[in-house]
C-alpha cells in the first residue's frame, strides 16, 4: 500500500528515477532522493528496527539523523541511519539489532522481562562475585553491540582535504542563510554547510499551510546565487569544533579540515519528544519528522493522527497535515492557556478538535505491536497533575509531537561557550561565546521567522567584523513572546514504558530510581542510567533528563547543568579518520647498490640500512660471518651515510664544541680527529661521534644515525642562548659516507687517489681532504671496527660513482660490502659501545667506563656540574666486557639477559655475540661495582639456566690496537 | 588544531612546532649548591598558569620564546630570544 503523496512542491525525490532495494529479505522500491526510511515509509513499512535493550518495535522518530533505532546494515556498511542515509540501487538492508530478523526477533521477550532489567542493571551486574561477572560478560557480549563486522572488508582510503574561509556558517536554515548573506555583503568569503541533502532547513518543510516560507527560501537562494563569495555545501556535517576555528567537515567521501577565521553556529534545535506511556511505538514521531516526510519525500506519515502540541509549531503541523490529506483527529495542547496566535483559529476552522490543557496519558499499541491504535487523552492542569478519571480514547495510527526543543549546541560547548537556561524560551542559550564564535537562530533561542532572519543578519555582521570586515551588527532582535518549549512534557504512568531515552530504553521511573540510589547529580545520573550515552548522544534525551532531575532535586535547571558532548558529535566512519599508513623512510644515495648486491634491510631510526648481504644458499649467520671475515682478513665496504654529519664554522667553533661535548677540542691540531661524547644536563650520555678539525675555525663532526636531527636542533637552541660566533650546518643529507675497512683497504684506496695514504702521511685518527675516484672527499682514519680503515665522506650525488669505483678497484682483493650486523659484531670485539644500546636513560660516561673521555677541568660544558656531583659519589654499576668459556654449548646469550647473584639481579647484558675470531661468546654488561673487577666470575641466566661468565678486559680483539694502525698491508 | 605565531613565519599550525620545555635560568654551576643544581636539572613545575617556554618552528629551524597560559590554553605572545619584553 503506497503512502506516496501526489507531487509536493519543493520535494527532494526524483520520480523519474525509481530505485529497487531489499529490506529484511523483501523487495521494495523508492526514488532517487529518498532516504532509506522515507522509501520504506512510502512502501507502508512502519517497523524498521528493534530497540537496544528491550527489543521493542521502533520506526521513524526525527528524520533528522537521530533515528538510532532505525540502523541498518548493507554488507560491510554497518549502522547506517535510515532516516538520513540516501537510498541506493541494489541495497540489501537488514536491521542491526535483531536475533532472527526484525519481525520475529527472538530477543523481543526482553520487553516482557523488563521488570528484571532495572536501571543500572549492567552497572550493577559487574559488581557481582567474580565467577558471575564472567557469566554476565558472555551474555552481554552476545546481547549488546550493533551490526556485524566483516573482518574481510577491504581497506578504503579516504583522502583528507584542507580548506580555508573567512566565515564558516553551520546550518542552512533561515538564520544560517541570512548570516551568510550579511557576512558576504560585508566582504567576507563564506562557506555554508548543512548535514541535510537539501538547503533551507526549517524553511523547506514548515509551511503552515501557506507558501510564505518557501517564497522566503527562494528569495534567500536567489541572493546567494548572485553572491560569488558564498559556497553552500550540502550533505556535509560540521562534526566538531577544535581550537582556533578548526572544524572537520564530513561528507560521504571525505573529511575536509576547515580553518575558518570566524564561525557562525546556526545549527538549529532538536525536536524533543513528550514522555508518556508507549511514546516509542512506530507511528509516534516528532511533528518535524512528519513534515519532513511530507515536504521532502512526499510521503504521507500516517492517515489519522493526534497532534500533541505545546507551541505554535504543533498548530502549523496540524494545518500542513490537513492540507496533505491526513485526518487530524484532534490537537492536544499541553498548555492550559492554549495557543495565542491566529493559528489557533486556523486549526479550528479546519474542523479539528483542540483539547487545551490535556495530555496523552498513553498510546495503545496494535495487537501485534507494530504501531499505534489509539491515544488516551486526559486533562492535565498547570501543575502537571493528570486527571485519569476523565479519559477519552481517540483512534489513530499516528501521534505527532511538538512540545519543545533542545539547542543543537554541541559545537558551541566544544568551542567553550558558557550556556545559560533562559526561562522565556525554556532552553539553554549561549551566555558567553568565545571570540570569533557566533550563534544565530534556534540554537540562540530565537524561533520567530522574522526574528531568525534578523538574528542571522546580526551574527553574520558580527562574524565579518571579527575578521575585520564591515562595521558590525546593526540590527536588533526581539525576544520570543511565548516559550516554544514546554518546561515539563512528562506524564507519569503506573505501568511505565514512558521513554525518556530511545537509544537506551530508559523510562521515566528509571530516573527516579537512579536518584533514589543516590545518583542525583547530572554527571552521576548519566553514568548510572547511561542516558545520552547511546548512538544519538542524548540529542533527544539529555534535555528531558535534565528536566526530570531538576524536578526530582527541586533545583533550577541552570543549577542542574548539562553534560558536554565531545567531538565528533555525529558518528564518523573510521575510514574517514584513518591515516594513509604513510611511514617516511630515509634512503642513502647508495640504496640501488645495496639492492643489486642482495641486501636484507633493517630500520635504523628513520633510515633503511643493509643488515647484511644475502646470497643463494647462505644463511643469515653465514653471510654475516663471511662479511666479518672479509673485514678482518681482506677488505670490505660499508655504507655509513646515515651518520649525522655537521659542520661548525667561525672564530668560536672550538669553544662551541668544548661546551657541547665532554672532551677537549681546543688543543686539537688541524688534520686530527677525536672521539666525542655528548651528555645532557643530568650528565646522561645522549650521543657520540667523531670530531675532525679541518681548519682553525672549521670542524666537521658526526653524530649517531638516530640522533642527528635532535642533536642539531639542541645545538642551535644552545647557541641561541650562548650567542657564540659560529655557524652550524646539518649536512647529513648532503654527504654520503662509506667505510673502507680491512688490512687490504690501503691498497684499494691507493689505486683511487692521488693522496699520500701511507701510515706516515695519513696516520691513524687523522683527517685528510683529497680526492677519491676523481671526487673531492674527506677521509678519516677511524677505529670503530678495529682494522685499518678509511671513512670516506663525499658529496651525496657522487656516492654511487665512488662506491662503484671502490668495488672495481677492490675486485682483485675480493672486496665485498658488509652490513650493520657485521659492524655490530666487529665493534663489539673492540669493546666499543653503541649509545642507546649499551647505554640507557640513566647512564653517565663514568658508568659506561668512559671516564677517560670526560675533561671535568674545562671551564664549562653541558652536564659538567652533574658529572662533578656524580664523580664524588660511589658508583653503583659499570659497563664491563665479559666472556663465556668456549666449551659452552647451550642456547645463545641475548641482550637483556640478567646477571644473577643468589637471589639478586646484579647486572644485565647490553650487547652479546658469538665471536668467530675468538671462538666464544663475548659481550658487554652492566654489573655492580663489587663484581666488576677483571677476572671476577658471575652467572648469567639464559633461558632459566645459569651460565658461567668472566669479566674480561676490553678490547676482546687486538687489545693493543695494532691492526688499526697497520704499517704494512698483510 | 591550534595555530601558533612564529616570530619569523607568522601563524602556522601547531604540528609544525616542537615544544622544548619551560625556560629555566641555569644557576651558576661554579657557585650554586648541589641542591640548587639538582632542583634546576630535575624539578619541573607542572601547575597550570602562565609559562615562558622554548618552542621551535621545525620547518624553518627558528627557536623562539612563547608565553603561554596553560590553564586557558592560550598563547599570549611569542618573540625571538632576547627580543622579549624583559630582554633576557
Amino acid at each position: 500500500m503506497s503512502k506516496r503523496l501526489p507531487q509536493v512542491s519543493g520535494e527532494w525525490i526524483d520520480r523519474s528515477q525509481p530505485i529497487a532495494f531489499r529490506f529484511e529479505g523483501r523487495d521494495y522500491s523508492g526514488f532517487v532522493g529518498d532516504t532509506i526510511s522515507s522509501a520504506l515509509m512510502a512502501c507502508g513499512v512502519k517497523v524498521m528496527g528493534r530497540s537496544f535493550k528491550y527489543h521493542r518495535t521502533r520506526g521513524v522518530l526525527s528524520m533528522a539523523n537521530h533515528d538510532v533505532n532505525v540502523m541498518v546494515q548493507d554488507g560491510a556498511r554497518l549502522n547506517m541511519r535510515g532516516d538520513v542515509t540516501p537510498l541506493e540501487a541494489g541495497m540489501d538492508l537488514r536491521a542491526v539489532n535483531t536475533f532472527g530478523g526484525l519481525a520475529k526477533d527472538k530477543a523481543r521477550i526482553l520487553d516482557y522481562l523488563s521488570a528484571f532489567l532495572p536501571v543500572g542493571f549492567y552497572y550493577k551486574a559487574f559488581h557481582s562475585p567474580k565467577f558471575l561477572v564472567h557469566a554476565w560478560e558472555k551474555l552481554f557480549r552476545a546481547l549488546t553491540g550493533l551490526g556485524r563486522v566483516d573482518f574481510n572488508a577491504p581497506r578504503i582510503k579516504t583522502p583528507k582535504q584542507y580548506d580555508f574561509t573567512d566565515v564558516l556558517v553551520i546550518g542552512s536554515g533561515p538564520s544560517g542563510l541570512s548570516a551568510a548573506i550579511s557576512a558576504a555583503n560585508a566582504g567576507a568569503k563564506v562557506v555554508v554547510v548543512d548535514e541535510q541533502a537539501g538547503v533551507g532547513g526549517w524553511l523547506g518543510y514548515n509551511r503552515g499551510g501557506q507558501h510564505d516560507s518557501s517564497a522566503i527560501l527562494q528569495g534567500l537562494l536567489k541572493t546567494i546565487a548572485a553572491q560569488p563569495n558564498i559556497d553552500v555545501r550540502l550533505s556535509t556535517i560540521a562534526s566538531g569544533y577544535y581550537a582556533d576555528h578548526w572544524v572537520p567537515l564530513v561528507d560521504a567521501k571525505r573529511m575536509t579540515k576547515m580553518r575558518a577565521r570566524a564561525v557562525v553556529v546556526a545549527s538549529g534545535a532538536y525536536d524533543q519528544p513528550a514522555v508518556f506511556r508507549n511514546n516509542d511505538l512506530p507511528g509516534i514521531m516528532m511533528a518535524s519528522a512528519a513534515q519532513r516526510l511530507i515536504y521532502r519525500y512526499a510521503v504521507q506519515p500516517a492517515s489519522e493522527v493526534v497532534v500533541l502540541a505545546a507551541n505554535t509549531e504543533g498548530y502549523r503541523t496540524a494545518v500542513n497535515l490537513h492540507n496533505h490529506g491526513v485526518k487530524v483527529v484532534a490537537l492536544v495542547d499541553l498548555r492550559p492557556e492554549g495557543e495565542s496566535t491566529p493559528y489557533a483559529g486556523a486549526v479550528a476552522a479546519l474542523g479539528i478538535d483542540i483539547l487545551v490543557g490535556h495530555c496523552i496519558y498513553e498510546a495503545t499499541p496494535t495487537s501485534n505491536n507494530d504501531g499505534v491504535r489509539a491515544a488516551v487523552i486526559c486533562p492535565r492542569n498547570a501543575e502537571g497533575v493528570v486527571d485519569t478519571t476523565v479519559q477519552s480514547v481517540l483512534a489513530c495510527d499516528g501521534i505527532f509531537m511538538s512540545v519543545g526543543w533542545a539547542p543543537a549546541a554541541p559545537l558551541l560547548y566544544q568551542a567553550g561557550t558558557r550556556m545559560r537556561y533562559a526561562t522565556h524560551v525554556h532552553q539553554f542559550v549561549p551566555d558567553v561565546l568565545p571570540a570569533g564564535v557566533f550563534a544565530a537562530g534556534r540554537v540562540n533561542g530565537v524561533y520567530d521567522l522574522t526574528q531568525k532572519l534578523k538574528d542571522g543578519e546580526r551574527a553574520g555582521q558580527a562574524a565579518a567584523a571579527h575578521v575585520g570586515l564591515g562595521s558590525g551588527p546593526s540590527v536588533s532582535v526581539a525576544p520570543e513572546a511565548v516559550s516554544p518549549s514546554h518546561p515539563y512534557p512528562f506524564v507519569d504512568h503506573p505501568n511505565g514504558k514512558n521513554f525518556v531515552d530511545f537509544d537506551e530504553d530508559l523510562q521515566l521511573k528509571d530516573f527516579y530510581n537512579a536518584a533514589q540510589e543516590g545518583f542525583d547529580n547530572i554527571e552521576l545520573m548519566k553514568r548510572f542510567t547511561t542516558v545520552g550515552m547511546g548512538p544519538s548522544q542524548g540529542k533527544h534525551s539529555n534535555m528531558n533528563a535534565i528536566r526530570v532531575l531538576a524536578k526530582i532535586t527541586q533545583k533550577p535547571i541552570q543549577e542542574v547543568g548539562t553534560t558536554t558532548a565531545r567531538p565528533f558529535f555525529h558518528p564518523v566512519p573510521l575510514s574517514h579518520l584513518a591515516g594513509r599508513s604513510f611511514y617516511p623512510e630515509r634512503l642513502t644515495p647508495l640504496q640501488s647498490r645495496h639492492e643489486s648486491a642482495g641486501a636484507v634491510f633493517m630500520q635504523a631510526g628513520a633510515w633503511l640500512r643493509p643488515e647484511y648481504y644475502g646470497a643463494a644458499g647462505v644463511t643469515r649467520e653465514g653471510a654475516i660471518a663471511a662479511e666479518v671475515q672479509a673485514v678482518r682478513t681482506g677488505v670490505a665496504l660499508i655504507d655509513v651515510g646515515t651518520l649525522g654529519k655537521m659542520e661548525v664554522f667561525g672564530p668560536d667553533a672550538g669553544e662551541f664544541l668544548e661546551r657541547i661535548y665532554v672532551g677537549r677540542y681546543s688543543n686539537m691540531k688541524v688534520g686530527a680527529t677525536r672521539y666525542a661524547v655528548m651528555v645532557d644536563e643530568a650528565g646522561v650520555v645522549i650521543d657520540d661521534g667523531v670530531v675532525a678539525k679541518l681548519g682553525d675555525n672549521h670542524f666537521y663532526f658526526t653524530t649517531t644515525t638516530t640522533g642527528s636531527a635532535t642533536v642539531y636542533r639542541e645545538m642551535t637552541r644552545l647557541n641561541t642562548q650562548w650567542g657564540l660566533n659560529v655557524g652550524i650546518v646539518n649536512v647529513t643529507g648532503s654527504f654520503a659516507g662509506m667505510n673502507l675497512a680491512g688490512p687490504l683497504s690501503r691498497k684499494v684506496l691507493a689505486a683511487l687517489t692521488s693522496m699520500d695514504v701511507s701510515e706516515a702521511g695519513f696516520p691513524y685518527l687523522a683527517v685528510r681532504e683529497g680526492d677519491v675516484a676523481g671526487v673531492p672527499a674527506r677521509l678519516m682514519r677511524v677505529g670503530f671496527i678495529g682494522e685499518l680503515g678509511y671513512e670516506i665522506h663525499i658529496p651525496a650525488t657522487y656516492a654511487a660513482h665512488v662506491w662503484d669505483e671502490i668495488m672495481k678497484a677492490g675486485a682483485g682483493f675480493n672486496i665485498r660490502p658488509f652490513g650493520v650486523e657485521a659492524q655490530r659484531l666487529l665493534r663489539l670485539e673492540k669493546g666499543h659501545i653503541i649509545v642507546s644500546q649499551d647505554t640507557d636513560g640513566l647512564t653517565s660516561p663514568f658508568d659506561a667506563a668512559m671516564s677517560w673521555a670526560v675533561k671535568l677541568d674545562k671551564p664549562f660544558f653541558v652536564g659538567q656540574r652533574s658529572l662533578k656531583i656524580l664523580n664524588e659519589k660511589a658508583r653503583k654499576q659499570v659497563l664491563v666486557g665479559f666472556a663465556v668459556p668456549g666449551s659452552y654449548r647451550g642456547p645463545a646469550l641475548k641482550e637483556s639477559h640478567l646477571v644473577i647473584d643468589g637471589q639478586r639481579i646484579i647486572g644485565r647484558i647490553t650487547s652479546v655475540a658469538f665471536s668467530e675470531s675468538l671462538g666464544h661468546f663475548i659481550g658487554l654488561m652492566f654489573i655492580e661495582m663489587a663484581q666488576s673487577a677483571v677476572g671476577s666470575h658471575c652467572k648469567i641466566r639464559v633461558d632459566g639456566k645459569l651460565v658461567e661468565a668472566t669479566v674480561v678486559k676490553t678490547p676482546f680483539y687486538d687489545p693493543e690496537g695494532a691492526r688499526q694502525k697497520l704499517e704494512e698491508s698483510a | 588544531m591550534k595555530l601558533m605565531n612564529c616570530p619569523i613565519n607568522g601563524p602556522r599550525p601547531l604540528q609544525e612546532f616542537f615544544y622544548w620545555g619551560e625556560c629555566r635560568d641555569m644557576p651558576n654551576p661554579d657557585t650554586c649548591t648541589d641542591g640548587e643544581w639538582v632542583d634546576y636539572v630535575f624539578h619541573r613545575n607542572g601547575a597550570p598558569g602562565v609559562k615562558k617556554e622554548w618552542w621551535y618552528h621545525m620547518a624553518s629551524g627558528v627557536w623562539f620564546i612563547a608565553v603561554r597560559d596553560t590553564q586557558a590554553d592560550e598563547v599570549k605572545e611569542t618573540y625571538l630570544y632576547g627580543a622579549g619584553p624583559h630582554h633576557e
